[in-house]
Parts: C-alpha cells; sequence; structure tokens
C-alpha cells in the first residue's frame, strides 16, 4: 500500500534547487516582456491615453491600449475583455500594456504613457445599513440566498438566553508566493505558459475570450507556486499577453504581475458584515439560530459569496434563518479564496457560540456537543459520516482544555479557545459547473505506469498523492509509476477547488487503473492503455458527505500594550482517509496559519476618497510570518469516508482555514474579557478597551 | 523604472562633489529604501553614487570612552558588535527589532537615519501629498492614517519616521558627522530630521549633496541599562506602531538620570524631554512613571484612526520604565 505513507514530496527537490520552472521561467526564444498599465481612479472612462513618448523608446515594441488591442469575443467574462473600451469599473482595472525587449524598458515605458481620465463618483466601502442592499439569486456557490424554517423571532423572544452580535471581516488578498504569471506565443497556434489551477478551465475561457479553437490552444502549468483561488480564472494579463504575442507576429510574451498589481488584478475575498442571533434554553439548546450576512460584489460582475450556507446545517435547532445581502461596489470582483465563505462565516458563528456559552455558564465544547444534529437539517439526509464530537473530544484531551483557567505570566494575559466547523463538499457542481474528470493509464514497458491527468499541483502536494492513489490501484510499488498533470493535452481534468482535487483526480485514477485491468489483465503488453473518469458521487441523493474539525487555541495578550500572540494551535479533523501524512500536514497547518492571518494580521485598508486598497505591498498588508507561528499541530482521526469515493478521502486542505479566526478571537476573550468582533485582532483594537489601563 | 548612472565611490569627497553639482544624483546606501522608490518612480534619479565601499565600514572607540559608527556599517553587523551590545543595548535591539535579517544585512546606519517615511499616500503617485508634491494636500488627513503621528505633525504632513534605529539614537544623544562640499559639521541627532511644518518635503536639515560619515556615540554610562521596546501589528518584520528607547539610572529608589525617546508617534523619532523633566530626580514609582508618559502625551493630537496609540505609548512608556526599575 502507498496511501497511508508519508511520501517525500517528488517535485520537492526541483522546487529547493529553483530547476522547476513555473509560467513566467519556461525556456523560449527571444521573448518579449509586457507590463500592464492601471487605472489610477475607480470608475469613469479613459478620454486620452498618450502612447507617443512609450512608443518612442528604443526597445518597446508595441503599445496595447483600447484603441489598439484586437478585439475579444463580447460575450466573455468581464474579467477578461480587458482593453475592449475605455470605461474603468474598478481602481487598478488594466488599461494599457506595453510590450519591449525587456522587462525593464517595458516598466520604463509604461511610466512614460499619459493618461486622462473623466472620473465618476465611487464607492468602495462595504456598509451594514447600504442604501443599495440587495437580495442576490442565488449565493456563488448555487444555492439559495435565504432561508428559513420554524418562527424565530418567537424563539428568540422567549429564549432565556440571547446572543445577537454583529461580526466583521476585512477583504482578504489571495497572496500567493508565485504572482500570476503567462509566457504566450501565437503563432498559428496558441501556445500558453500559466500560473493555473485548472488547465482545461482555463482553456476554455481563454478559447472563449480570444474567439479561437480550443482544441488550438495548448497551455502548459506543471508547477504553480500558490493559488488559493486566484489563478483559477483566466485574467487579463493572461489575455493580453497571447494578443501581445499575436500582435507581434507570435513572439513569445512574458508578463509577470508586481505585488502591487496583485493587489488589483486577482480578486479577493470579499468583506462581510454579519449579524448572529442565537437563542438557547438553560440546557444550552439552541431554540433559534439566525445569520443574516452583508457582503460586497462588484458592480461589473456578480460574485456573491456563500457566507451563511454553513448555518443551515452545522447545528441543530428548530427554528433557522439564514439570509444574503450584497450591494454592488466599484471594486473588482471578489472570488473564492481558500475557504470562501466558511472562513468568515464561522468566524461569526463561532465566536457567536462562545459568547453564549459565557452567558450560559457552560463549557463551550459542551454546548456544541448539545447541539450537535443528528441529520443535515437543510437537507435532511444523514451525513456520510460526521465526527465531530470526537474531534472535540480528542482536540480537549490533546490540548489539555480541562480545568482551563485564564493565567497571568508577567505582562502576558493568556487563556484558550475553542470552534467547531465543517467544510461542505461540493459533489453537486461537478455536473453544473466543473464537468467530470478523466484520468489515463498506460504501460510504458516492464512493468512501469505512465499515469496521466489535466490536474493542477498548486503546490499541495497532489502530483505525490495521485501518484500514491495510482500505484494502490494498480497494485504496483510507488516507483513503477510516472504521473503527469498540469497540461491540456492530458485528459480532461477539473481545476484544483473546494479541495476536492486529490479526491475527484483520485477517482478519475482510480477508475482508469480499474479500466486499464480490465482491459489488459495484470501482464499488459507495452503502450496498453486505458482511460477513466469521475463524473459525480452517486451517495449525494441519501448522504450529505461534509468535514468537520475542531479548533483549539491559547492566545496571549499583553496586558499594557494588546499585542497578541498564539502561543499554541492544534486542529483536530474529520477528513475521512488521509493519502499523504506529509502533504496533508503541511495543508492542514498551512490552512491553519492563514486562518491565524486572518485572525490576527490581513486587513485592507479600503481609502473611500482614493477608491481603493492603499496598503497594496507586504509592508502594509500583513500576512503572519513565521514569529507569529509557535507550536502548530494537526492531527486528524483517521475515519475513512466509505461515500465520499473508493479511497474513503474527503476534503482536507480548506479545513485548516475555517476554524482558527473564531478559536483565536474565544482565545483573546477568554484571556482578556474583551470581545473582538472585527477582524483582524490588532493590538489598537485591545489597547482601547477595558482591560488595558 | 527609468535608465540612471551607477558609480562606486572610493573617496569622500569626490563622492559629495558628485552629487553635490547634480541636482538628481543621490548617494546609494544599501539600496532598501531608495531602489524601491525608483521601482515605483517616486524618485528618478540620473546618477546613484555608491557609498558603501567608503572607509566608513568600522565601530571604533572613541577616546571620550564613545563610539564612532561608520556610515556604511550595515544594520547587522552593528546590532552584533560587542561595544555595542554591550554599552549601548537600546541601539542592538533597536536595530534587531527592524526590518528582516536579509534587510539588514544589506541596510546601512547612514541610508537608515535618511530612509523616508511609510505612508501609504506618499508611496503611491496618483494620490495627493505635500511630501511627495509640493501643495498637493494630505490624503492621510482625511484617509487612512492608523500608522501615523499624534506628536508634532501640522496641517499639511502627519507622516512619521520610520526607523528604530534612529529612536535609539536619539535617546542616546548621538550626533551625526555630515561631509559637505564646504567640509565637514556635525549635527546632534535630534536636528537632523524636522518636524514637518509647512515644508512636510524637507525630511532632514541635510543640504543636497551632504553625506553622513558617521555616527557619534557619546560616552553614556546609564545606556548600560537601556531597553527598546517596539509594539506592532506582528511579531517581527513590521514598522512600529509605537516604540520606546529608555535608558535610566535609578538609585535608592530614585531617578538619577533618564533618557526616553518615543518611534512611531512623529515625523522625526520623538525625543521625550517632558517626560525625562518629570522623571529626573522622581522617586522611581508607578505613578510618577505615569505622569510623566501623560507629561510627554499632553499634547497628543490624535487623528481619526490612531487614538490607541496614546494609550499604547503610555502602557508602553510605563512597562518600560517598571522593568528597568525592577533590574536596578
Ligand atoms: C519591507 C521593509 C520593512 C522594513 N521594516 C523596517 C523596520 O521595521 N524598522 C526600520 O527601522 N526600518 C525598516 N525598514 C527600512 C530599512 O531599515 C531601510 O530601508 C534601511 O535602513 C535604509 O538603508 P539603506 O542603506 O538601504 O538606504 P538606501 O535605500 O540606500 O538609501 C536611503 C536614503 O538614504 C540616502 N543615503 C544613503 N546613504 C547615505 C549617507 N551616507 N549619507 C546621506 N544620505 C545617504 C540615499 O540617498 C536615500 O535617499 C524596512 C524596509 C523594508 C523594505
Ligand atoms: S502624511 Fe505626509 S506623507 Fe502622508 S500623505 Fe500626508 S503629506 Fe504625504
Amino acid at each position: 500500500m502507498s496511501i497511508g505513507i508519508p511520501v517525500e514530496r517528488m517535485d520537492g527537490r526541483a522546487k529547493v534547487t529553483g530547476t522547476a520552472p513555473y509560467a513566467y521561467e519556461h525556456q523560449v526564444a527571444d521573448p518579449l516582456y509586457l507590463h500592464l498599465i492601471q487605472s489610477t481612479i475607480a470608475r469613469g472612462q479613459v478620454t486620452a491615453i498618450d502612447v507617443a513618448a512609450a512608443e518612442a523608446l528604443p526597445g518597446v515594441a508595441a503599445v496595447l491600449t483600447h484603441h489598439t488591442a484586437p478585439r475579444l469575443a463580447p460575450d466573455a467574462p468581464a474579467e477578461f475583455r480587458a482593453l475592449q473600451s475605455g470605461e474603468i469599473v474598478h481602481h487598478g482595472q488594466v488599461i494599457a500594456g506595453v510590450v519591449a525587449e525587456s522587462p525593464h524598458i517595458a516598466r520604463h515605458a509604461a511610466g512614460l504613457v499619459r493618461v486622462t481620465y473623466d472620473a465618476r463618483p465611487h464607492d468602495v466601502r462595504l456598509r451594514a445599513d447600504h442604501p443599495d442592499l440587495y437580495t442576490p439569486d442565488m449565493v456563488a456557490i448555487g444555492a439559495p440566498a435565504d432561508s428559513a424554517t420554524g418562527d424565530t423571532h418567537a424563539a428568540l423572544a422567549s429564549a432565556p438566553f440571547r446572543i445577537d452580535q454583529t461580526y466583521t471581516t476585512s477583504a482578504m488578498f489571495h497572496s500567493p508566493i508565485e504572482p500570476h504569471a503567462t509566457t504566450a506565443i501565437w503563432a498559428d497556434d496558441l501556445t500558453v505558459y500559466e500560473a493555473s489551477q485548472g488547465v482545461h478551465d482555463f482553456t476554455a475561457l481563454l478559447a472563449q475570450a480570444l474567439g479561437f479553437p480550443a482544441d488550438r490552444i495548448r497551455v502548459i502549468a506543471p508547477h504553480v507556486g500558490g493559488a488559493f483561488g486566484s489563478k483559477g480564472l483566466a485574467r487579463p494579463h493572461a489575455v493580453l499577453a497571447a494578443l501581445a504575442s499575436r500582435m507581434t507576429g507570435g513572439r513569445a510574451v512574458k508578463v509577470a504581475l508586481t505585488r502591487r498589481q496583485m493587489f488589483a488584478l486577482t480578486n479577493h475575498r470579499p468583506a462581510t458584515v454579519q449579524r448572529v442571533q442565537l437563542g438557547a434554553d438553560a440546557d444550552g439548546r439552541l431554540t433559534a439560530l439566525v445569520h443574516d450576512a452583508i457582503l460586497s460584489t462588484a458592480r461589473y460582475e456578480e460574485y456573491v459569496e456563500w457566507v451563511a450556507t454553513s448555518s443551515r446545517n452545522m447545528y441543530a435547532t428548530p427554528n433557522r434563518r439564514t439570509t444574503h445581502r450584497a450591494v454592488r461596489l466599484d471594486v473588482q470582483m471578489p472570488a473564492p479564496m481558500r475557504a470562501p465563505g466558511e472562513a468568515q462565516g464561522h468566524f461569526a458563528t463561532e465566536s457567536a457560540m462562545d459568547e453564549l456559552a459565557t452567558a450560559i455558564g457552560m463549557d463551550p465544547i459542551e454546548l456544541r456537543i448539545r447541539n450537535e444534529p443528528s441529520a443535515d437539517a437543510d437537507t435532511g439526509l444523514p451525513w456520510s459520516s460526521r465526527n465531530l464530537v470526537e474531534c472535540l473530544r480528542l482536540g480537549a484531551q490533546r490540548f489539555g482544555w480541562a480545568g482551563r483557567g485564564r493565567r497571568r505570566e508577567g505582562d502576558w494575559l493568556i487563556g484558550t479557545g475553542v470552534a467547531a466547523a465543517t467544510l461542505p463538499t461540493w459533489f453537486k457542481l461537478i455536473s453544473v459547473a466543473y464537468g467530470p474528470s478523466h484520468a489515463a493509464v498506460e504501460h510504458v514497458g516492464n512493468g512501469r505506469y505512465l499515469v496521466s491527468t489535466g490536474a493542477s499541483d498548486a503546490g499541495t502536494g497532489a502530483r505525490t498523492a495521485l501518484s500514491q492513489i495510482a500505484a494502490d490501484a494498480l497494485s504496483v510499488p510507488l516507483s513503477d509509476v510516472d504521473l503527469e498533470l498540469g497540461d491540456n493535452a492530458l485528459p480532461r481534468a477539473m481545476l484544483a477547488a473546494g479541495s476536492m482535487g486529490t479526491m475527484v483526480w483520485g477517482s478519475a485514477i482510480v477508475a482508469a487503473a480499474g479500466e486499464f485491468r480490465r482491459l489488459h489483465g495484470t501482464d499488459p503488453r507495452p503502450g496498453a492503455r486505458a482511460e477513466g473518469a469521475m463524473t459525480g458521487n452517486p451517495h449525494t441523493e441519501r448522504v450529505t458527505i461534509d468535514s468537520f474539525h475542531a479548533v483549539f487555541a491559547e492566545a496571549a495578550v499583553h496586558a499594557e500594550t494588546g499585542e497578541i500572540r498564539v502561543p499554541r494551535l492544534l486542529g483536530v479533523f474529520d477528513i475521512g482517509r488521509v493519502v499523504n501524512p506529509r502533504t496533508a500536514r503541511s495543508q492542514l497547518i498551512g490552512g491553519m496559519t492563514m486562518g491565524l492571518s486572518m485572525a490576527l494580521h490581513e486587513s485592507a485598508a479600503v481609502d473611500q476618497h482614493v477608491g481603493a486598497v492603499v496598503n497594496n505591498d507586504f509592508a502594509g498588508y500583513h500576512i503572519a510570518t513565521h514569529a507569529d507561528v509557535a507550536d502548530i499541530d494537526a492531527v486528524w482521526l483517521d475515519k475513512p469516508d466509505p461515500y465520499a469515493n473508493e479511497m474513503g478521502i474527503r476534503p482536507a486542505g480548506e479545513n485548516g482555514v475555517i476554524g482558527v479566526a473564531a478559536a483565536v478571537a474565544n482565545a483573546v476573550n477568554h484571556a482578556t474579557g474583551v470581545r473582538i468582533r472585527d477582524l483582524p485582532i490588532t493590538p489598537d483594537k485591545l489597547v482601547v478597551s477595558r482591560f488595558a489601563r | 523604472m527609468k535608465p540612471f548612472e551607477y558609480v562606486r565611490a572610493d573617496d569622500a569627497t569626490q563622492a559629495v562633489a558628485m552629487v553635490a553639482e547634480r541636482p538628481n544624483a543621490r548617494f546609494l546606501g544599501g539600496g532598501t529604501n531608495l531602489v524601491d522608490h525608483m521601482k515605483l518612480g517616486l524618485v528618478e534619479p540620473e546618477l546613484l553614487v555608491d557609498v558603501t565601499a567608503l572607509p566608513f565600514n568600522r565601530v571604533e572607540p572613541l577616546p571620550d570612552g564613545g563610539v564612532r559608527i561608520g556610515a556604511a556599517v550595515r544594520n547587522s553587523d552593528l546590532a552584533a558588535n560587542p561595544l555595542v551590545r554591550q554599552n549601548y543595548p537600546v541601539l542592538a535591539a533597536a536595530l534587531l527589532s527592524g526590518a528582516s535579517g536579509q534587510l539588514r544585512n544589506l541596510a546601512t546606519t547612514g541610508g537608515n537615519l535618511v530612509q523616508r517615511t511609510r505612508c501609504p499616500y506618499f508611496q503611491t503617485l496618483y494620490t495627493p501629498c505635500n511630501k511627495r508634491e509640493p501643495g498637493s494636500g494630505c490624503s492621510a488627513i482625511t484617509g487612512h492614517n492608523r500608522e501615523h503621528a499624534i506628536l508634532g505633525a501640522s496641517q499639511a504632513c502627519v507622516a512619521t519616521h520610520p526607523s528604530d534605529m534612529a529612536v535609539a539614537l536619539t535617546a542616546l544623544g548621538a550626533t551625526v558627522r555630515v561631509l559637505g562640499p564646504a567640509g565637514e559639521r556635525v549635527v546632534p541627532i535630534g536636528e537632523l530630521n524636522r518636524l514637518p511644518g509647512d515644508e512636510p518635503h524637507q525630511d532632514t536639515t541635510l543640504n543636497h549633496g551632504e553625506l553622513i560619515t558617521a555616527v557619534d556615540l557619546p560616552a553614556l554610562p546609564l545606556a548600560k541599562r537601556s531597553a527598546y521596546y517596539k509594539v506592532r501589528d506582528r511579531a517581527s518584520y513590521a514598522f512600529a506602531q509605537v516604540s520606546a528607547a529608555i535608558a535610566v539610572d535609578i538609585h535608592s529608589g530614585v531617578v538619577r538620570d533618564v533618557r526616553v525617546a518615543l518611534g512611531g508617534v512623529a515625523h522625526k523619532p520623538w525625543r521625550a524631554h517632558r517626560a525625562e523633566a518629570l522623571l529626573r530626580g522622581a522617586p522611581a514609582t508607578e505613578d510618577v512613571f505615569r505622569a510623566a508618559a501623560d507629561a510627554e502625551l499632553a499634547e497628543a493630537k490624535p487623528l481619526s484612526d490612531n487614538g490607541f496609540k496614546v494609550p499604547m505609548v503610555r502602557n508602553t512608556l510605563v512597562s518600560v520604565l517598571r522593568r528597568l526599575a525592577r533590574e536596578h
């Protein structure tokens, strides 16, 4: 068996020695370099654009503007319709690009382009009392915006214990270490090296935007340096690199966004304002749960994230209401960022649960156990396997939860907190959005197998885990398997999304291996080949397949300065079978670090006047550093889910993110008595609170 | 960024002459601030005169017991210097709290002193900013100003000076040695950086072409008992929200002498003269510490986003003084 073994990352050596090529680094002959120019207003019109000085600079091959750029398909998604008109719909939008013999010349020339605007009033700030709030038809995951059962008004009115609080979260930026980058060569056919989470989906979008046949577009992405949802779509930089190549006679064109550009051009996690109302009886049983989420979307294209949907089935209660309201702002479209919706939603509800536990005087773990549901209240179906209580109990034991007392060590006040969480599995999106995933198995001779799928390894370790799945499915040693991915010439596979990659692509590989053995037996000829596909999950009509976890945090707050440290963080995960403990652990503690960063650091400074986020670099937009991450651990229950797939695996990676912010907020509250309901929890918010003198 | 000429200077007088005669020439230290600004298009120098190879890369004892720090000494080397660690621990601590290991390996003493503000509007070409474009207005006063000044600011500019090292040097009463076209002069550290007033585009009192050659630390026995505390939004690699450099001599429960400087609160490192005056000769008690902090903050003028800095400064001062008093 290979599954379950902590195999080292197969591309680890290539990555740390710098020999694994990323999108910008592929060797191509005689490349040109594209530098993008961005709008400095949030809404209005480009009235004039003077490119004379840029064009006159030696080494400049072309300047692309909305006057000169080739036309794109009018039905292409708004995000990709770069340079099709002078209209500005968000700050930092691409309004021109310079192509030159070196990146330095391109950047210099970009600075010489003069743009005049006709600016119109903009609005970029999310407010709970915004006059233009509306009810979307659906949230982006395809679920209804609202849900209601029972009589929440009456239940809240008569509840002996009641919580009614508002929680806010900041917009966040994906910030993968590899910037978004493209190398495009459009001679006859189009070849694109792209930092992409899904080569096939990317191909389809690019083909649509360019009005060029998908089967004449080759997309190659063997390595992707982090994505977190931000590399799922084709973006203006990729579209423009292709157009620039076409405009320069098919020369290769390279583009990499600068870190500052990424803050405006690669989407973001939407900010939220969430009101949570809980009613409970003296035994801690929830008599009502109301979760009302308000969030921003873009005026030019709708994306309303699902923030309150997990409140539809996380806990048992007879009276329940969830709503989503959105407001269209003059901002770039938000988009999924690791654990979209769940990350913000759980901060609100799991903080509120902690507030309720305090109000009742009940242990917060006990409160959650009392409200453990017997079935999925949203669908009425049973769970395939829900072991949240076991996560809480095991975590309590390992963390040393019992007898938790707040204490003081020198200047530091120390407390502990817990949160529970769920991550849904979006199987139904396979039929409506993601499409089936395929894989192929080929015997190359001497007992060696080449397994291929157009999957993507965005740094998760998918390449390694899928090889392990393939080895077991073929009943051969891992060393006899070679795996290819990240290329649209390989069998079509869905993009890496919803933490479903390993699971879905793994199922396709298992199907292909089964088909291979059926057709070719155990002693196949060289060149024998078979394909298989994952087209959906047959059990979703009968069971709900979700993942669960519990997070425990210890927080230390400086009694004088309000500084916050998190000395200990433990996650206990119910994620089915774990294929590779090494890469899974790294995904989970990576996710937990992201959750910690959301809890303590990541904050978008939105300037309403400028119409943009103004702390748009890594000195201003803080992400957790090594020094912020202390004792961090992730463990799992190892309970294969027989309904999820043949391997028993469920979505894993994103779980790491979800519960952390609330666990940290709850620990800060335990340490100080101060409840911070506005993320991130920064020293300024604590130093002005009553605990500090 | 615009193409530029680069010269590595091996003679200080020549370096000064080269920069002085061209208004658009700049000295280049580690480049960790200047090169960023060139990439952002904030400055477009025609000529960079690299001054890191000049013979100003030593830390030497002075005959009076003080120490001379060459302007080209890297922040990492200065923090690791035994003389500094022993006699001026506040300086080593301040240096190590700044930036990251990689940046400190490049950053020079001279460059660190004259690094420019991190105000986001200053670093963005298209937002009004009196420091970048005199007369254009100040975007921070009505915009995002959480990191900005609470002391000594003006209607024209509310930016802060970002350096940690300079806060320690200010507490220590260092002097800055400067070489200009007309020869050498000595500038007390408190007079190097300016308050913004009506001319926020002038960060310092240096004239164009004046080169910092060294920083002298006076012999200061009380500096052996000194500390730097920096409050920031994360555990490392962040600029100070508020910081305090303090050296104190307490005898029989009475403050005999004290030096206090604050970072993150003003357009320059802020020597807390009022707090010092109140502390000197007073009993080393919590009440006195608090009164001293309040005296210094009496004229604090917080902005819309940074009212927290007032309690944060007060609490930081009190807790560092308390700790130093306990160690006596
Ligand atoms: C991400 C980031 C985080 C940072 N965090 C911190 C922090 O937490 N705390 C902190 O204190 N600093 C921090 N810094 C700033 C860093 O300390 C400064 O960039 C550095 O000290 C500047 O020194 P340098 O030698 O690189 O200067 P350069 O960039 O070379 O020069 C800066 C300026 O000084 C001038 N100059 C250089 N040498 C001389 C001289 N001898 N005489 C006269 N003028 C001279 C140059 O012309 C230029 O105008 C950070 C920087 C970055 C990029
Ligand atoms: S505070 Fe100073 S640096 Fe910042 S915008 Fe205002 S004038 Fe410019």
